[in-house]
């Protein structure tokens, strides 16, 4: 009997060891060669199971507010820095700070080196900093997507285009960006350079390469 | 909205707001290593009263069936959530076997709290750059043939607590519990976008959630054909809230928050869209003046989980070291236990048959007698990559970098056997 085990479990290992590797290659593959229609069952390789339904364009502008890096999608509408202040203290204050200094649960928004720092402003990795709109964000567009799409944090998506154009006109200002004279609206915001804005590189890690 | 008045809304957030200002909560909305100092130098909790049981079970009738199972009254573990809507809560590694991570004790990370969504509601739309713009429901997206597979997701600033400012009262927990594994079940994005037929120039796509921030980022359009998935299931249930239910992406090998929960819109463009999260978070600051942008693989990183901080190792002899290892670019192809710091190095068991950026659990037999030792694990990944050292990554990277920590870490036993973090590879 004994004998008869091991042999059933040579021979398994002999029969099954391709299979399992092969098994065990195919776990967590790429989905490159996978074809949904091709699977038992199916309606045949590369034809559609014709299920979800047609978005209406309507839907789709409803959901869809991204502001992308380039700004096309900026709305109609714009806002004074003047405005911005009186929003921000309103809408924002309670969480950031008067000032966008940060409170310990929520983030600084505003805040730059003085000139003449002894390092170069965009030094976050061997210097205990922390970011700001002003030292790190690199895009303005992105100021006005992220409001518009997540604040107020107790009632998101509850400001007019023409407040959020408003007090990221305050922010901007107040991370010494633009003047606190100016008014922004699509083309304005668009024009924006963020001080930070050539500091992102690509992903550079080698990941076959451990730092010695 | 239709089912909570906006009253109700700001009530509960203006609650949340003055409790929190109220307590000083640890920092939470900046990042997770800020959060975890905070837990590690806490002292642990007193123990609970023990459960009494009968001095012989066997002398009388146990409990009935039930409607849910329970845990063991013995064992009782617990996430560490910073107890914010902008949150976080940890998964206890150290009291975890093998690979899976229990649903109700898998990580937490969510930038506006937890939404409640309706399943029947819910949808999925796809749009942009594609022939026919179309929405999914809940039901259409299970009725396509579905795959399962298991894989990790690990916030890419997981292991911060262990890195700055290593401190010897740290237990896995916030040195890592910002990792859990699961086994997922749902359909290949690429299944979905062959039925909505992608335009040949569309290059990335942004995925978005449909909760109170609209957490939305930017994926290179690979990453769908190669083995994107869109999920609805996890260990053999439908996703837990916290975890995306209804469905949720899921980009295996990808830092968490790209794996988008509660995903209700993805939309095909020609560039990334450049939102709050992959500019002004999860970039990664280098020495150098630059930042690292859209770093999404997760690489090669092991931790051991037992023996560790605050046990205490009661007696001499054999004991089992083991541990998680996991690597975002590949499998794990090997892990190495270290018992003297790292002078000597050995092959440690690899206890699952490894598979492509998902977990395996290592363990190397260890006979301690009662001498100074400090415990490390290495790992190393089919790409070649192997753990670096704490040093080597401050030197590559700066002590005050963020995100994708992956340092070579372990315990110290003393001869008392009293074991504490060692963060100073």
């Amino acid at each position: 009997m004994r004998i008869t085990t091991a042999l059933l479990t040579v021979a398994c290992f002999a029969a099954c060891g391709g299979g399992a590797k092969a098994t065990a290659d195919a776990t967590n593959a790429s989905f490159a060669s996978y074809d949904a229609g091709a699977v038992p069952g199916g309606p045949g390789a590369k034809a559609s199971y014709g299920l979800g339904h047609a978005a209406a364009d309507s839907a789709i502008a409803a959901m869809n507010q991204d502001i992308g890096q380039d700004g096309v999608e900026l709305p109609p509408g714009s806002g004074t820095v003047a405005r911005g202040v009186v929003v921000y203290a309103a809408q924002c204050a309670q969480c950031h700070g008067a000032k966008g200094e940060g409170l310990p649960t929520f983030p600084k928004l505003v805040g730059r080196d003085s000139a003449g720092a002894p390092k170069p402003e965009f030094q976050f990795a061997t210097t205990n900093k922390t970011k700001t709109i002003g030292n790190y964000w690199p895009h303005a567009t992105t100021v006005f997507d992220y409001i518009k799409r997540a604040m107020p944090f107790a009632a998101p998506g509850s400001m007019s285009d023409d407040d959020v154009y408003a007090v990221t006109a305050y922010l901007l200002s107040a991370n010494a960006i633009i003047p606190d004279t100016a008014t922004l609206d699509a083309a304005t915001l668009r024009a924006v350079r963020m001080p930070a804005r050539d500091h992102f590189v690509p992903d550079n890690r080698k990941p076959t390469v451990t730092a010695k | 909205m239709t089912d909570l008045s906006r009253r109700d809304l700001l009530a509960g957030a203006a609650g949340f707001l003055g409790g929190a200002a109220l307590a000083g909560l640890p920092l939470a909305a900046d990042g997770q290593g800020a959060a975890a100092p905070a837990a590690a130098g806490a002292a642990p909790a007193p123990p609970a009263p023990r459960p009494v049981a009968p001095l012989d079970a066997t002398k009388m009738p146990g409990a009935p069936t039930a409607a849910l199972g329970a845990r063991s009254e013995y064992f009782a573990p617990t996430r560490i959530p910073n107890g914010t809507p902008v949150g976080s809560s940890r998964t206890p590694l150290q009291d975890l076997t093998g690979t899976i991570t229990p649903s109700d004790l898998h990580f937490e990370r969510h930038h506006a709290g937890i939404p409640t969504l309706d399943p029947e509601r819910h949808t999925l739309t796809i749009h942009g750059l594609v022939d026919r713009p179309m929405s999914f429901t809940v039901d259409d997206i299970k009725r396509f043939p579905q795959i399962t597979r298991t894989y990790f997701i690990e916030c890419s600033g997981n292991g911060g607590a262990g890195y700055r400012d290593p401190k010897p009262d740290t237990t896995p927990q916030p040195l890592a519990g910002l990792f859990s594994t699961s086994e997922w079940t749902g359909v290949p994005l690429a299944t979905l976008f062959r039925e909505v037929g992608v335009k040949p120039d569309a290059s990335w796509f942004l995925a978005e959630g449909g909760d109170a921030c609209k957490l939305a980022r930017s994926i290179p359009i690979a990453k769908a054909w190669d083995d994107a998935m869109i999920v609805w299931a996890q260990n053999g249930e439908p996703l837990r809230p916290a975890q995306g239910y209804p469905m949720r992406l899921l980009l295996p090998g990808f830092e968490g928050n790209s794996n988008v929960k509660w995903l209700r819109r993805l939309e095909l463009g020609t560039k990334p869209w450049m939102t709050r999260w992959e500019t002004s978070k999860y970039t990664d600051p280098m020495p150098d003046g630059t930042a690292r942008i859209f770093t999404f693989e997760i690489d090669a990183k092991s931790v051991i989980t037992s023996p560790c901080y605050p046990n205490t190792i009661p007696s001499h002899g054999w004991r089992s070291v083991n541990g998680l290892a996991w690597s975002g670019r590949g499998r794990i192809t090997r892990v190495e236990v270290s018992v003297d710091g790292g002078t000597t190095w050995h092959d440690a068991e690899l206890l699952n048959t490894p598979q492509p950026k998902s977990t395996v659990r290592f363990q190397y037999m260890w006979n301690w007698q009662g001498t100074d030792a400090t415990l490390l694990s290495r790992a190393t990944d089919s790409a070649g990559y192997v753990q670096p050292t704490r040093t080597a990554m401050i030197a590559e990277r700066g002590e005050y970098t963020d995100y994708h920590y992956n340092q070579i870490i372990g315990w110290k036993v003393d001869r008392s056997g009293a074991v504490t973090f060692h963060g100073e590879t």
